[in-house]
């Protein structure tokens, strides 16, 4: 049988073509970023285990100008994530009702929002202060 | 009919990206920009004998378990995913290899934090 030699629209670069997959795919970078970051926590880890001169070389290593301005790019995604997360969250959540009226998508999206701003406020309060 | 696989890292997925959302930025920030180079956090901050003691206590292990490990599930899943949307169309091994290193690093901060003791 003859092979039928029809039109297959290339995909490639398919991203770059719409804003809206260009934000998703700088969205789903961070999931790399936030890997080496946690790899980067888990070294951080050993070397803490290993003793004081260890964690202090780790210390000076996290001050290194490639580290630093990998740490930026790793906040710019993560911190991407982290908003359109709580904007996707109404879809994930359970059925919340109050008074038989599901909770609106906006509240779910806001409480999301502030509990990061809270959270982050006090992780650095704690870590600052106390 | 075999039950599949899927929930169970769904949900690590899923704790993992709550998490993430809370905290990884600030987290960031602190460990990798402010605690490091500055300004607003005293060097003094990520000092060894602070972190350390953080890391002996049950509280603090359980936290810094905690953040490693679901960022890493979280993480791989989405990683294995995305293989799919650049033109890699993943099999078994890479799944096998994605959750195998969460796991294995789960594993692997698990022990540290018991070397450490308490």
């Amino acid at each position: 049988m003859a092979q039928v030699k029809a039109y297959v629209r290339p995909m490639q670069g398919w991203w770059r073509r719409n804003p809206y997959f260009v934000r998703y795919m700088f969205r789903e970078a961070s999931s790399v970023f936030l890997a080496i970051y946690a790899f980067i926590l888990l070294v951080g880890l050993a070397r803490l285990a290993q003793g004081e001169a260890a964690y202090n070389a780790w210390l000076t290593a996290l001050a290194s100008p490639a580290s630093v301005v990998f740490h930026w790019f790793a906040l710019l995604t993560v911190g991407y994530h982290a908003y359109t997360w709580w904007q996707v969250a109404p879809k994930s959540a359970p059925d919340i009702r109050i008074g038989g009226r599901p909770l609106s998508q906006m509240v779910i999206t806001a409480g999301g929002w502030l509990a990061t701003l809270g959270a982050s406020a006090l992780i650095y309060v704690i870590v600052r202060w106390m | 009919m075999k039950r599949s696989n899927e929930p169970i890292f769904w949900l690590l997925f899923g704790a993992g990206g709550v998490l993430s959302a809370l905290v990884a930025p600030i987290l960031i920030l602190i460990t990798g920009i402010i605690g490091p180079i500055g300004p607003w956090m005293p060097a003094s901050a990520l000092a060894y004998a602070r972190v350390h003691g953080f890391a002996q206590h049950w509280l603090g292990k359980l936290l810094l378990l905690a953040v490693i490990s679901l960022f890493l599930f979280h993480a791989v899943h989405r990683i294995y995913h995305g293989l799919h949307d650049l033109g890699l169309h993943a099999g078994t091994g890479a799944k096998v290899a994605a959750y195998g290193s969460a796991l294995a690093g789960t594993l692997i901060a698990a022990c540290l934090l018991l070397v450490i003791g308490f």
